[in-house]
């Protein structure tokens, strides 16, 4: 998703001329003129309202931030904040609904019905099967009554009827974001469908959907060699916080998740303090401003809910995963890395910039280029999130004939050229001089520039940070990303997984169904 | 456009999860008809919308034929152009298939006469800049873009590769073993799979749209082929457009003399291809590590050009695409049998789209999805259309109308469009009008005309293993196994193939 990858491509990149370096290319776009767009108001709730007018043509984009993803699952509900997400897109007590006082009443009795039912399943010993189908049979009863009462996603046909383009969401481990663009002259209809789902969701149809998210499941990772891979990778690198987590969730947990949990989710981390909205387009913040707040102030107050404490222990041995099946060959290995507000943020940036940015980058020049092993090499971080500690990763894909251990070690000389020599004044250079032009570029786009000021506004309680940080991609030196990669890129502090390829079996390949 | 991806999915794995993956944009509504009582939206004011009148590009038509497009946009310092080139993998002959994207890649890592691709490299990226060629189905690109102080050197640079190339051995070499690690792992991704093998179904398996690159193809192709590629297609109708941070007059002059003294432009003979209905048959591709089938439903789509084709948009949004549809409505949001379901009847702009619908589901449920998927497209021609449908699917095309013009690239990218396809300039303005005009009538009449429920060809990629019941119970006869085995190449030829394991 283009505002994931905007965000993804760096903290570091996302930094603006502001002390304008090479002439005439601040033009129109330093820090001034945004602060001349941008208007903020926090409500009395403590969400964030943030307008930056760009009224090149009649149309707005919006992205909503919630400051919690599936890092905050709780113990044993991995997935939940995923879940979630997906329950928003089911209307509201008054949206999608035919009668909610009645639904309401069949909702609490799907719930009851399901918690005897898996109190039945889940018991160790002594389950009576038919005891079992019997509640079960009383669940999906309770399901079908429950049913009776909606308009199926009558939320998501009204906007698209008015327009709404792009209409997503997505969730990461680190937040969950919602976002859609729409003609300018439906500003209040998008404000009250937004504000109504923030504030007002029901658990509609919440146990089919779960079905749905378990098909997700099984097409992202089950089913997908490189998404089986990377789930047992980060499970690996990490012993105690929760980004060794499956971020859809294990099968065991999202399969049970219950709509009593996804409300509490809801209820703890959908407070206003938790929320910036960002609207950018043909908008007038100062005739705006009013009837969003009218809209926006339903959302509950609240104190902003606690941080995560959990810090990954200092890993002190090297791990590995291999992974042997009948498909192609694959590498990847990850070092711990702080997160975003270490004072070396932007020296991993320069870093994944020199190793990975083109064909010039060290990691295509040597792996692709010179020596001919990989069809495709980079080192990337953060990952997999960025608000707490995470992993600097590379990889590197094998061209036919070549084994994961000549990645391996290929990507290890790599790195040891950056522990043993200075990167060289043209490489610096050219990492400070891109990180400010994709910077630019991306500020032409609506939905992308609604992404990244809302991701800011969150992270450092201000927008000014997107062009601020430039400071900090100039100040890195030589020195520094010496000094990092020798703390960083350590064996101790290694965790690595590949694919061995297996030869199929006999006659596998016939195969059909009967 | 990138020259060097290998489609690892890597990437995918670090995007997060969203609640709905794009499959063609689509919507509408199914079965709901019910009264409520109140609905608080509507009484929610529209104001007339601002008015607004995107800017076109400044069309000019060279005497030769070639055709310049400039369009100024002075809101950030870059300078960004292309030149669009007519011919591409469907022109390229089946035995060396790969060719186009062999040269796509080549022709900007050889670089040119004067300076060769790493040079290139280091210098553009210097600047931020970028010079890019791209090989696609029907035509080849080259493109550049840069900040405004640099946009003359980048300029000049990216005419010396458009007129004289040097294409390298070593880079020739480079790409081949890029493109032998894609076809070696082709069968790694049961979507990849999928998607391939469903086209043939329609397309025939080694036609235009479909011949696939093989370890042998690729070996095959040299760098004479590279040269003639080259100098037979620059002669043809090139489309050069431009936008970005410039002084118009001060731009067309330079393009005009870049352009203007070339040779008449030759266009294409004309394709004579000859499309078929597939037949009502049931195709399976066993794949024994995933726990979900990928089912697709495939038969042969139409033309843009088609007066119906209007029609056939608006039944599209109906059937497949976003939450509101009959596919998602029914399949998703009822049974709870999908994430990913949806589709519809593609309309090319100068050949006929397929008509395809998907769903992803868990092995156990195959035969009940592709019945409920199944009944769905049945359902276009036995369960009559709405009102209420009519209505959802027009406002949801008509009133998003405005996001395929709401950028000046948009705008840029659309005329480059119908110029290279021969459409009237106004094609989105009809366009939108006579979507408006559709009534049921229309859309009742065009999916009895195109939807042949009998003509469509089911394909299953899937765990044999765990679909039960088994596809039998589809009642579309015994399943044709589909070989996917990856050919080796007789003899070890260039491309990397000859260690491979496999």
């Amino acid at each position: 998703m283009q505002s994931k990858t905007f965000s993804r491509v760096g903290r570091g990149i996302l930094m603006l001329a502001l002390a304008a370096m090479a002439g005439s290319w601040a033009f129109g776009q330093d820090l001034k003129s945004f602060e001349q767009k941008i208007t903020t108001k926090v409500l009395p709730n403590g969400l964030t309202l943030l307008i930056c007018e760009r009224p090149d043509a009649p149309v707005f984009s919006y992205t909503t931030y919630i400051d919690a993803g599936d890092v905050n699952d709780p113990t044993g509900d991995s997935g939940l904040a995923h879940m979630f997400e997906h329950l928003a897109f089911k209307g509201t007590s008054e949206i999608g609904t035919k009668d909610y006082a009645a639904e309401k009443i069949a909702l609490a009795k799907v719930e009851e019905a399901n918690n005897a039912y898996e109190a039945e399943y889940l018991k160790p010993v002594g389950r009576d099967p038919q005891k079992l189908a019997e509640l079960k049979k009383a669940f999906v009863e309770a399901q079908a009554e429950a049913e009776k009462y909606v308009i199926p996603n009558q939320f998501t046909e009204v906007a698209e009827a008015n327009g709404a383009n792009g209409l997503n969401a997505s969730t990461g481990l680190d937040s969950t974001q919602y976002f859609w663009s729409m003609p300018e002259n439906r500003l209040e209809l998008w404000a009250w469908l937004e504000s109504g789902r923030l504030s007002d969701v029901v658990p509609r149809e919440f146990y089919k959907e779960r079905d749905v998210v378990m098909e997700e499941r099984r097409m992202r990772t089950d089913s997908n060699p490189i998404g089986r891979l990377v789930e047992q990778f980060l499970a690996t690198a990490y012993v105690a916080h929760n980004y060794g987590r499956s971020g859809i969730g294990w099968p065991s947990e999202v399969g049970q998740i219950n709509a009593t949990e996804a409300m509490e989710f809801h209820k703890k981390y959908y407070v206003g303090a938790n929320i910036v909205v960002v609207v950018v387009g043909d908008v007038k913040a100062a005739e705006a401003l009013p009837m969003l707040e009218k809209y926006f102030s339903k959302v509950p107050g609240g104190a902003k809910p606690e941080d995560m404490t959990t810090v990954e222990p200092k890993q002190f041995a090297e791990k590995s995963v291999t992974i042997r099946e009948q498909t192609q060959p694959f590498y990847i290995e990850g070092y711990h890395r702080p997160s975003y507000r270490d004072k070396d943020d932007a020296v991993f940036d320069a870093i994944q910039d020199i190793m990975s940015n083109g064909r010039v980058a060290r990691m295509y020049r040597s792996l692709v280029r010179d020596q001919q092993i990989a069809a495709d090499a980079e080192g990337f971080s953060p990952f997999p999130g960025d608000k707490y500690p995470s992993l600097f990763a590379f990889y590197a894909v094998p061209l036919p004939g070549h084994t994961p251990d000549q990645m391996r070690d290929a990507i290890h000389k790599e790195i040891d050229k950056l522990k043993t020599a200075d990167v060289t004044d043209a490489e610096l250079a050219m990492y400070k001089t891109r990180a400010r032009a994709d910077l630019l570029r991306g500020l032409a786009d609506n939905q992308g520039l609604a992404s990244a000021l809302a991701e800011y506004q969150t992270r450092y309680g201000d927008w000014r940070e997107l062009f601020l940080q430039l400071d900090r991609v100039d100040k890195v030196t030589k020195a520094d990303i010496r000094r990092v990669a020798n703390q960083v890129f350590v064996a101790s502090n290694r965790t690595s997984a590949e694919i061995d390829t297996e030869a199929p079996a006999n006659n596998a390949k016939t195969g059909g169904a009967e | 456009m990138t020259n060097r991806d290998q489609g690892t999915g890597i990437r995918e794995q670090m995007l997060s999860r969203s609640i709905l993956l794009l499959v063609s944009a689509v919507v509408a509504l199914g079965g709901l008809s019910h009264a409520q009582e109140s609905k608080p939206w509507e009484k929610i004011p529209v104001p007339a919308l601002h008015e607004f009148k995107p800017q076109q590009p400044k069309r000019i038509e060279l005497k030769n034929g070639i055709v310049l497009f400039l369009q100024e946009d002075h809101e950030l310092p870059f300078i960004s152009g292309s030149v669009e080139i007519p011919g591409g993998s469907r022109d390229e002959d089946a035995a060396k298939a790969g060719l186009i994207d062999l040269y796509g890649q080549t022709w900007r890592t050889s670089g040119t006469e004067k300076m060769d691709g790493d040079a290139m490299d280091d210098l553009l990226e210097a600047k931020a800049a970028h010079i890019e060629t791209a090989g696609d189905v029907d035509s080849t690109a080259l493109s550049w873009d840069s900040l405004k102080g640099d946009a003359d050197q980048v300029y000049g640079l990216a005419m010396e590769l458009l007129f004289h190339p040097q294409f390298r051995e070593e880079k020739l070499q480079l790409a081949q073993q890029q493109d032998a690690t894609g076809i070696v792992r082709r069968n790694d991704d049961e979507s990849e799979i999928a998607t391939r093998e469903a086209a043939k179904l329609v397309y025939g398996v080694n036609g235009p749209y479909t011949h696939q690159p093989e370890l042998a193809t690729i070996g095959a192709v040299t760098l004479a082929d590279l040269n003639a590629w080259h100098d037979r297609t620059l002669k043809g109708k090139l489309i050069v457009a431009v936008s970005g941070d410039f002084d118009p007059a001060a731009m067309e002059a330079k393009l005009r003399a870049t352009f203007e003294s070339l040779p008449p432009a030759k266009a294409l003979p004309p394709r004579h291809d000859v499309f078929h209905d597939p037949s009502r048959s049931l195709y399976f591709i066993n794949k024994d590590d995933v726990n979900q089938s990928n089912v697709e439903i495939m038969g042969i789509g139409t033309e843009r050009r088609n007066p119906d084709v209007p029609s056939l948009a608006v039944m599209n949004e109906i059937l497949g695409g976003g939450f509101g549809s009959r596919l998602f409505q029914k399949v998703r949001t009822e049974l709870g049998l999908a994430y990913e379901v949806g589709g519809g009847l593609g309309f090319d702009y100068d050949h006929p789209g397929t008509f395809r619908v998907i769903v992803l589901t868990k092995s156990a449920s195959t035969v009940d999805a592709t019945k409920a998927a199944l009944a769905e497209i049945a359902g276009l021609n036995e369960k009559p259309f709405t009102d209420v449908e009519l209505k959802r699917a027009k406002d949801d095309i008509l009133t998003s109308f405005l996001f395929r013009y709401d950028t000046r690239e948009k705008v840029l990218a659309e005329s480059v469009k119908l110029e290279f396809y021969g459409y009237p300039a106004n094609y989105l303005e009809t366009y939108k009008a006579a979507l408006e005009k559709v009534t049921l009538a229309d859309v009742n009449a065009a999916a009895k005309k195109y939807v042949h429920p009998d003509k469509l060809a089911v394909l299953v990629v899937g765990n044999g293993s765990e679909i039960k019941p088994p596809l039998d119970d589809l009642g579309m006869g015994a399943a044709h196994p589909i070989d996917i085995t990856i050919p080796q190449p007789k003899e070890a030829a260039g491309a990397g193939g000859q260690e491979s394991k496999q």
